[in-house]
């Protein structure tokens, strides 16, 4: 279904591109120069420190931060599905998760069902929002991003509030959705240890873009290091799977082999 | 026992619940019951400036409210907040009313009919702009509801889908003076407010979406208007006013009940 989709037999034309974008807030450049294109089924990372406009850059390509100059295009009719990084809901606000899940198009109570089983909480569908938990709430954005067969998906830190186990089994079903769905996926993160795994493209973020290319070849550039310094050689040893470098980690694994 | 001009305050009444309730749940949902009350302050400004131009007074009112309320949200994008915003626009705009109407030596107005409303006296033209407005509201309301929905829920993802939540809280703007211009003769300008408050807020506790909130809350402005109306009846009280007590008492009676049921689950 989704290969006969216009946007997606077309993979040279990008689903969405960025050119010389600025975001200035109140006279702070927020970012600067910004060039960034995505294509489909590419899933591209976001990195950069707290505060370095990772958050800016994806509420500009949805349109919610007016740009002060360049220029973003969408591919005309692209469906986006977008899971931000924190979901107020006022608790004035009668909201279940079905509801949630039926905004702004209905759907049938067993494509809402079948969603929520699939995001990991069946049977929610008449829980209240306000009653779920942090990575409960989370998977329901999810649930409901990916309810449309988005032709882009857009995650915002989105494995917070999930405990170690459902993050990394967040990033494993990434991979399965770009497959099924043949979407790209833009994600932001400052979780490197597990986001590089998942990534074909990272994108390192400082208001400006530092570097970007293929995880391995980013983590190597002297302008991450300088971003991140290098007590990440943990990480990165466990994304390069190199054990000769890194024994700790090594021992540590047999350790727990040992153990189970 | 009900004569002529009591059906005809009661149909007026109703009109003006009918779109009170939805969209007061959104004044609610949104944190805007204070804009909400700012609206209607200016319609005093609108009552002036229509009896001055003898221009129909729903139109004055009308114009002045939209120009408050499209007024207040520009300005809060350019960084004023928007509580300080609505006091000084609220305030003046009722405050400049007040001494317009002064000057109006030549009209004899009874401006207690503008601030508290004079139900009994809806004639049958009042009817026909109360319900055509009230009809058009609701219609509005409901024709953008799910985009209104998700604009209420999270701009962020109205944006994402490709609505523009701005457009969405405009009409929602123009829903808020279309009330307020209809409304003034049944409540008044210091009460409008409160029909669209109190029948949500009343609700809340009792639903579990927002769609039974908004059916919810128009039947409890139903059962204020029409209690109102008897109560005023038998009390001879203030109509508009004793609409909004029954509002009220319903409020503080219901919610006590939620609570009491609420703690006697948790125990």
């Amino acid at each position: 279904m989704a290969l006969s989709d216009p946007i997606m037999a077309n993979p040279q034309h990008p689903l969405i591109d960025a050119t010389g974008v600025n975001v200035r807030i109140g006279g702070r450049q927020i970012l600067e120069n910004i060039e960034l294109s995505l294509s489909a089924g590419e899933i591209v990372t976001v990195v950069g420190p707290n505060g370095s406009g990772k958050s800016t850059l994806l509420r500009a390509l949805i349109g919610a931060m007016p740009v002060s100059s360049g220029r973003i295009s969408r591919a005309p009719g692209m469906r986006v599905g977008y899971v931000p990084q924190r979901l107020h809901i006022d608790p004035t606000l009668p909201l279940s998760v079905g509801r949630f899940l039926n905004l702004p198009r209905r759907h049938s109570r067993r494509t809402i069902a079948q969603a929520l089983a699939r995001a990991g909480i069946p049977g929610r569908a008449g829980a209240a929002m306000s009653a779920l938990s942090g990575g409960q709430f989370q998977r329901a954005l999810m649930a409901r991003a990916l309810l449309d067969e988005p032709d882009l998906l857009m995650l915002d830190e989105a494995s917070q509030g999930l405990d170690q186990t459902g993050t990394a089994d967040f990033y494993r079903q990434l991979e399965e959705i770009r497959d099924q769905l043949g979407c790209g996926i833009l994600m932001v993160s400052h979780d490197l240890h597990v986001v590089m795994r998942a990534a074909d493209r990272v994108i390192c973020l400082n208001h400006h873009i530092c570097c970007q290319g293929h995880p391995e070849a980013v983590t190597a550039a002297p302008e991450y290091r300088a971003l991140f310094g290098t007590d990440d050689e943990e990480a990165l040893a466990i994304f390069r799977h190199d054990p000769h470098k890194h024994p700790h980690d090594h021992e540590r694994e047999r350790e727990r082999d040992h153990a189970g | 026992m009900l004569d002529d001009f009591m059906v005809r305050a009661a149909l007026a009444g109703l009109g003006v619940v009918l779109a009170a309730a939805p969209l007061g749940c959104f004044v609610v949902w949104r944190r805007m019951a204070f804009f909400g009350a700012a609206t209607a302050h200016a319609a005093v400004l609108g009552v002036a400036l229509s009896l001055a131009l003898s221009m129909s007074v729903f139109a004055g009112v009308l114009a002045v409210s939209l120009l408050m309320a499209i007024s207040v949200t520009l300005l809060s994008h350019r960084g004023y907040a928007m509580d300080t915003l609505l006091g000084v626009m609220a305030h003046s705009s009722l405050a400049f009313g007040l001494v317009a109407v002064s000057f109006l030596t030549d009209v004899r107005i009874d401006l207690m009919a503008y601030l508290f409303g004079d139900i009994l006296a809806v004639g049958r033209t009042d009817l026909g702009i109360i319900w055509s407005g009230s009809l058009l509201v609701l219609g509005l309301t409901l024709w953008r509801w799910q985009p209104l929905l998700l604009a209420t829920v999270s701009e962020e993802l109205a944006h994402a889908e490709g609505y523009d939540p701005q457009r969405e809280s405009l009409v929602l703007t123009l829903a808020l003076a279309i009330v307020v211009a209809v409304a003034i003769k049944v409540v008044g300008v210091l009460l409008i407010a409160a029909l669209l408050i109190i029948p949500a807020a009343t609700a809340r506790p009792f639903s579990a979406t927002p769609e039974r909130m908004a059916l919810i809350a128009a039947g409890l402005g139903i059962i204020s208007v029409l209690g109102g109306l008897w109560g005023s009846w038998n009390l001879d009280t203030p109509t508009g006013p004793t609409i909004v007590c029954v509002a009220a008492i319903l409020f503080a009676l219901l919610n006590t009940i939620a609570r009491f049921e609420r703690g006697g689950k948790s125990d």
